[in-house]
């Protein structure tokens, strides 16, 4: 009978051609899917036989711990740069953390859902803004500011807390630098911890509202214990990107090669470094080596931030199951 | 139960979610220290009736309600009354357990932490007790202060229902509270409750006839956001006065 014909020979070939098909397909994404990986490893390994170089003329810890950065004299210390990229970030994040933090907790927990739908497309189309406007923004607002208000201001404390001594005449400095950044990481932070706030289910709330809690104290012992995991990985986000961000910090930042020691003075963070060299000075020896080996140095605090946010959540995660 | 006074009534309410009406003018009694059971079909407004009645609706996007609730002859929607005093005076048990990301001691103790008890000695006993009228205490005495998340859903269930008694609520409101469990545990969890109704007032709401029928002293009849019937249990199971009162009854909707 005709009705049986599924066990033909001839569906046969056909299904073995489908599950061929499916195969290939397979292995398409399975490509696609490694290509990023590939890239990675790819530009690290460049970036790792372009330092070779210098690596060679000179130890990784006499780069990496020297502080004196003269390329015509053949010395190479990335300490101011690194030094430079870490305060930078740190005074970031000082700023940007309580603000987003807080700004995304009203938004998920107290603002109606209009207002909501109002602020959050403001988030968006500030974390839109090229680079180079908030370099722009900082050069004309932030660092006029930090010179004539905030510093005068804060050195008043400085034989308390060195950090706020008046080093510096210009404006051009990691606090201004600092807020800039905070500015620009903001849209970012505040947009990953709502999510994760919204991730809370709704009944958690309720089991806390029907107690007689108050909306804070919903938050503080229902909402966050539970979105903690998230809300870090959302600010080592944040902070990933600070680390990596060139333009609009090297454009108010100062760039002088120096350990910093206050947050008015300027400072030269590697992104900045390598920006406003590659290219130029070349006849110097082993210069490109160097600025390849900042490169590496970047991008492997980034990732190492990076891999250590992944390897606390989970540990986090795993704790609380 | 002549001569007790309504613990919680509803004077011409009405809610609505935006521009649709969920609840069109209930006027209904709630007996104190009995079990009242929420019936109807689905999308009869029986839900939004129980949020009602602790202030939950107000957690809703665009919520509105018209009308009073009265707790004890006070109207819980007058201006001068603290919502959360409102809600401590009601526990809630949801469709399923929501625990506190912590552990099984400080959910229970929650509460009363909030509420201002701080006494590590009267915490301890207070956990104790609510635990043990919650039917869990046997289950969890060695391992209080593991995550609460680690517990069945139904033993999460039981913490939830010692959470809401630890702030000693005079009202336990259940929206479907055993309708994700399992059979043993949600059998639990009616145990305690006719336990419980001798001291507390309880309003259920459910879609299992069966379980009304098993639970109920007073039986609340509501369709398409009306109250149709209510009364005392065997009243209304029994000799239903409306029309559609009898065709859900008999199953036809």
């Amino acid at each position: 009978m005709s009705g049986f014909s599924l066990s033909t020979p001839q569906s046969a070939v056909t299904r073995s051609y489908r599950s061929q098909f499916d195969r290939l397909i397979r292995r398409m994404f399975w490509a696609f899917s490694a290509l990023p990986l590939f890239l990675a490893v790819s530009i690290l390994s460049a970036l790792w036989v372009k330092s070779q170089p210098i690596l060679v003329a000179h130890p990784l810890a006499e780069l990496l711990l020297g502080s004196a950065w003269k390329p015509q004299r053949g010395e190479f210390g990335f300490l101011p740069f690194i030094s430079g990229t870490i305060w930078v970030t740190v005074v970031a994040l000082v700023i940007a953390v309580p603000v987003c933090l807080l700004t995304a907790i009203y938004l998920s927990e107290y603002a109606s859902g209009r207002l909501q739908r109002l602020i959050k497309p403001l988030l968006d189309l500030l974390a839109a803004i090229p680079s180079v406007i908030y370099g722009v923004w900082g050069v004309l607002v932030i660092g006029p500011w930090v010179q004539h208000s905030i510093a005068p201001f804060l050195s008043q404390w400085s034989h308390i807390f060195p950090i706020f001594t008046a080093t510096n005449p210009t404006g051009y400095s990691i606090l201004a630098g600092g807020m800039v950044l905070a500015v620009m990481i903001a849209p970012f932070m505040i947009a990953i911890a709502y999510e994760v706030f919204q991730t809370v289910p709704l009944g958690l709330r309720q089991a806390s509202l029907a107690l007689g809690a108050t909306r804070w104290q919903t938050v503080k012992y229902a909402v966050l214990p539970k979105a903690i995991s998230g809300i870090v990985a959302s600010l080592i986000l944040g902070c990933s990107r600070a680390l990596g961000e060139t333009m609009a910090v090297l454009m108010v930042v100062g760039n002088v090669p120096q350990i910093p020691r206050s947050i008015f003075d300027a400072a030269y963070p590697l992104p900045a470094l390598i920006a406003n060299n590659y290219g130029e000075m070349m006849s110097i020896p082993l210069y490109d080596a160097a600025l390849m080996t900042a490169s590496l140095t970047l991008l492997v605090m980034v990732l190492g931030l990076n891999l250590f946010s992944i390897l606390t959540l989970r540990h986090v995660l795993r704790e609380k199951k | 139960m002549s001569g007790t006074l309504p613990h919680l009534e509803t004077q011409n309410l009405s809610a609505y979610y935006g521009t649709t009406q969920a609840l069109e003018d209930v006027s209904i009694v709630i007996p104190r220290h009995q079990i009242t059971m929420i019936i109807g079909p689905s999308g009869c407004g029986k839900t939004t009736l129980l949020k009602c009645l602790n202030r939950f609706i107000e957690l809703e996007e665009n919520a509105r309600v018209e009308g009073k609730v009265l707790l004890d002859g006070e109207n819980i929607y007058s201006p001068t009354v603290d919502v959360t005093e409102v809600r401590k005076k009601s526990g809630l048990l949801a469709q399923r357990p929501y625990p506190l990301p912590m552990s099984i001691f400080d959910n229970v103790a929650y509460g009363l932490r909030i509420h201002r008890l701080r006494s590590r000695h009267e915490l301890n006993q207070a956990v104790q007790q609510y635990l043990q009228v919650a039917g869990l205490w046997e289950e969890v005495k060695d391992r209080l202060h593991c995550p609460a998340s680690q517990l069945s859903i139904g033993q999460q269930q039981r913490l939830c229902l010692a959470r809401g008694l630890a702030v000693e609520p005079e009202i336990i409101l259940g929206d479907e509270p055993t309708s994700a469990l399992d059979p043993v545990s949600a059998q639990h969890i009616e145990r305690r409750l006719i336990e419980l109704k001798e001291r507390y007032t309880i309003v259920l709401v459910s879609h299992i006839l069966r379980q009304a029928r098993r639970l109920a002293d007073y039986v609340i009849f509501m369709y398409m956001g009306k109250v149709i019937e209510a009364g005392p249990a065997h009243q209304v199971f029994n000799y239903p006065q409306h029309e559609r009162t009898r065709a859900y009854l008999s199953g036809e909707f």
